[in-house]
């Protein structure tokens, strides 16, 4: 047993978490500014939180994150951190030239009370900043949020610093991408493609974090949101914002700023998500969806079919971020299978409202966000009464191993398995991706654990 | 060694009491060491004749962690050890991280050593208690003996009231205790009378009324303590006074900080009634 402290009675905590299901702010800021086509993300803080968040992305991503650091010793953390990211500002265009730097605050430089816009004032007054070159920021004081916080903080700095109306509407939609992999930014753009809409996704990973390996090292790879595009946002007709944690907070800045209106919709995982999505992208664009759409989706419906006797019934626990977990569990609902427990270190309130309506038919689901909604607390639920699967991120590896339950691995980080940054979960093809993990893991599990005489050539 | 922190509320006059307080100690012989707390660097001012000394901070930033004592550390009047910790400019960094940093600093450079054959350290620090580095000069056994420069004045006494509450809290961990009260004369109605009620509710004493008188400008001009300036005059004996009721006093409290209520009644009852 790892995790033999853990009982399944479950004590009342008022100031622990025992392994939180989140983590900091700027891993988020950090995460998003890589989809910025050109963006060195740098962290106006010391040295150590740098390296851990980019060693966290890179963790997950398997792939190089570059990030600067305003590296604050104990004068900086006295004195204020001005000189040291005026000098950075400096050190970073001269030497590793990038066209945006997406400075975020940390823990140490919020508490202290850097004002970030004065200090990039002066950092362009002092004539630091080259001419065409742009400094934005975010504030992300981990104290409060979670990397979700970060992520939508950062994509809303895209559109305050970028965005700008010229008055001209284009007949283009935004497509606000909230946290998801690369796989799944690309899967959606091809979507949006087989719809022939015109659309500006931003922030786009696909093609930064999944780049591929030709022997020469790219400082700044060939994807990303391009500046152009990120300015012409505000031209478009429309934004979708593609879960609401992540993405609504750019397109509420944008409508203020540009008058773009919006819609904030689930991150298409799942039939009825997809569904979603393309129906919304298809009125909004003023496109029809074409057949090709139509029978992928009739793929996946027959897939599920299929399946369903392996599916029916089966007991879910589900840890990560609400964005994907609403969806999720929705999707895990329509294949007749049972989410019932349900944790989140980020918290609001429409998770609790949706997650109601979700799962109004399975009484014995039990859900929770926020601080105390922990990994922890989750395996104490499943003490209490197991599960016959587990999906979430790579934190749950210890309970899968003590509770000897099947795995699948979803969300951020994963450091133990690959292909999350390559198979995508988002559209009809990756729902049909999830849910062949899903069976494969099942399945796997049953020819592992039966009885000789139970061995079936066909399952 | 006794080591004492001087609070109090701002402007009130603690860098002023402390210097002339440690004039009138060093007269008696005492040596003393001076640590000022204040971003603004003027604790030392009277003892140093002017504002001649760079700050610990100050150090630390130009010249790096790699600090010799001498180099922070001034004699003034009487052979006082002068040292200010400094700090940001106003609106910009972290003044209480600063307190933190230089007092830790001073630690290491072994400023408070036998060695050094001390009688006496005084914190001399900014304002209310507003956040952990304020404290920090109470905190960890670093300060055992804590005065309150006050007035009649509802804000100084407020102030006051608040630091006791610091104090409370520190001294049930730590041995910090509240030596007293001392009452910087604002020339309030009453005012004896009502520091002296005041102090007894809060479980100490008045240790010394300081009557205002204008000698103490003067030196000031002069960038002197009374002691130093004009030797003979009154207020000079003033200071002698509390010097030596400081140097005698074994009254250690851990005070009990009013209710605020409590503490209008008393200015109400002290300052507009009689």
């Amino acid at each position: 047993m790892l995790l033999r402290h853990t009982t399944p009675k479950e004590i009342d905590r008022k100031a622990l978490t025992i392994n939180p299901a989140k983590t900091c702010q700027p891993v988020g800021a950090m995460y998003a500014a890589l989809g910025l086509h050109g963006c060195l993300p740098h962290s106006h803080g010391s040295q150590g939180c740098c390296s851990y968040h980019r060693s966290t992305l890179t963790r997950h991503f398997k792939e190089p994150v570059m990030a600067a650091t305003s590296s604050f010793t104990e004068g900086s953390s006295v004195f204020g951190g001005s000189a040291n990211l005026v000098q950075s500002i400096n050190t970073i265009f001269t030497v590793y030239n990038p066209d945006v730097i997406a400075a975020h605050t940390t823990c140490l430089s919020e508490t202290i009370g850097d004002d970030m816009t004065a200090i990039i004032a002066k950092a362009a007054d002092d004539g630091m900043i080259p001419e065409g070159k742009k400094v934005i920021y975010c504030n992300t004081p981990s104290y409060v949020g979670t990397h979700v916080t970060g992520y939508a903080n950062q994509v809303s700095a895209f559109v305050k610093f970028f965005s700008k109306p010229t008055l001209k509407r284009k007949n283009v939609v935004n497509l606000v991408a909230g946290w998801m992999e690369p796989s799944d930014m690309r899967e959606i753009k091809r979507l949006a493609k087989e719809l022939e809409a015109r659309t500006i996704m931003f922030p786009d990973m696909s093609d930064v974090l999944d780049a591929p390996l030709d022997g020469k090292f790219q400082m700044y790879p060939a994807g990303g949101t391009t500046i152009t595009d990120m300015e012409a946002t505000g031209d478009s007709k429309f934004t979708i914002g593609i879960g609401p944690y992540s993405t609504e907070d750019a397109c509420i800045t944008l409508e203020n700023k540009c008058k773009v209106k919006f819609e904030v919709i689930d991150i298409p995982i799942g039939l009825k998500a997809t569904d979603r999505f393309i129906m919304s992208l298809s009125r909004h664009a003023n496109v029809p969806v074409p057949d090709s759409i139509t029978l992928e989706r009739g793929r996946l419906v027959d897939l599920i079919a299929d399946s369903a006797k392996n599916l029916y019934g089966k007991r879910v626990a589900l840890w990560g971020d609400p964005d994907t977990l609403i969806p999720l569990c929705e999707f895990l609902v329509s294949l007749d299978m049972k989410p019932v427990y349900i944790v989140t270190g980020t918290s609001g309130k429409l998770f609790d409202e949706r997650m109601s309506e979700i799962l109004k038919n399975i009484p014995e689901a039990k859900f929770k966000c926020g601080e105390r909604a922990d990994m922890f607390l989750m395996h104490q639920w499943i003490k209490q009464e197991g599960v016959d699967l587990l999906i979430g991120n790579t934190y749950g590896k210890y309970i899968a191993r003590d509770e000897d339950t099947p795995f699948v691995r979803y969300g951020f980080p994963i450091a133990d398995r690959p292909g999350h940054n390559y198979m995508p979960k988002t559209g009809y093809q990756g729902a049909a991706n999830l849910l062949v993990q899903i069976l494969n893991a099942f399945l796997d599990y049953e020819d592992r654990k039966c009885p000789e005489e139970k061995v079936e050539f066909q399952l | 060694m006794r080591k004492i922190a001087i609070y109090g509320k701002g402007g009130i006059g603690k860098s002023t009491t402390t210097q002339n307080t440690v004039a009138g100690l060093v007269e008696m012989g005492k040596k003393v060491m001076i640590v000022g707390c204040d971003p603004k660097a003027d604790s030392t001012r009277l003892l140093l004749h002017g504002l001649a000394q760079k700050t610990v901070l100050d150090t630390l930033r130009d010249e790096g962690e790699d600090i010799e004592l001498e180099d922070v550390l001034k004699p003034g009047f009487g052979n006082t050890r002068c040292v200010e910790s400094g700090g940001p400019e106003p609106g910009v960094g972290c003044a209480g991280r600063g307190i933190i940093t230089s007092i830790n600093l001073l630690e290491q450079l072994g400023a408070y050593d036998e060695d050094k054959e001390l009688d006496y350290v005084f914190y001399d620090v900014l304002g209310d208690v507003v956040c952990g580095g304020f404290a920090m000069p109470i905190r960890d056994g670093k300060a055992q003996e804590v005065y309150i420069v006050c007035s009649g004045e509802m804000m100084a006494m407020y102030a006051a009231n608040n630091i006791c509450k610091s104090i409370a809290k520190f001294g049930k961990a730590g041995d910090v205790r509240l030596g007293g009260l001392i009452c910087n004369s604002r020339k309030v109605d009453n005012e004896s009378n009502m520091i002296q009620e005041f102090a007894r509710k809060l479980g100490t004493q008045m240790i010394h009324f300081v009557p205002r008188d204008n000698m103490v400008q003067h030196a000031e001009i002069n960038r002197k303590t009374v002691i130093d300036h004009a030797p003979e005059h009154v207020q000079a004996d003033e200071y002698r006074q509390l010097a030596k009721k400081i140097d005698e006093n074994k009254m250690m409290v851990l005070p009990t900080p009013l209710a605020i209520d409590e503490l209008e009644k008393l200015l109400i009852e002290f300052g507009v009634l009689n």
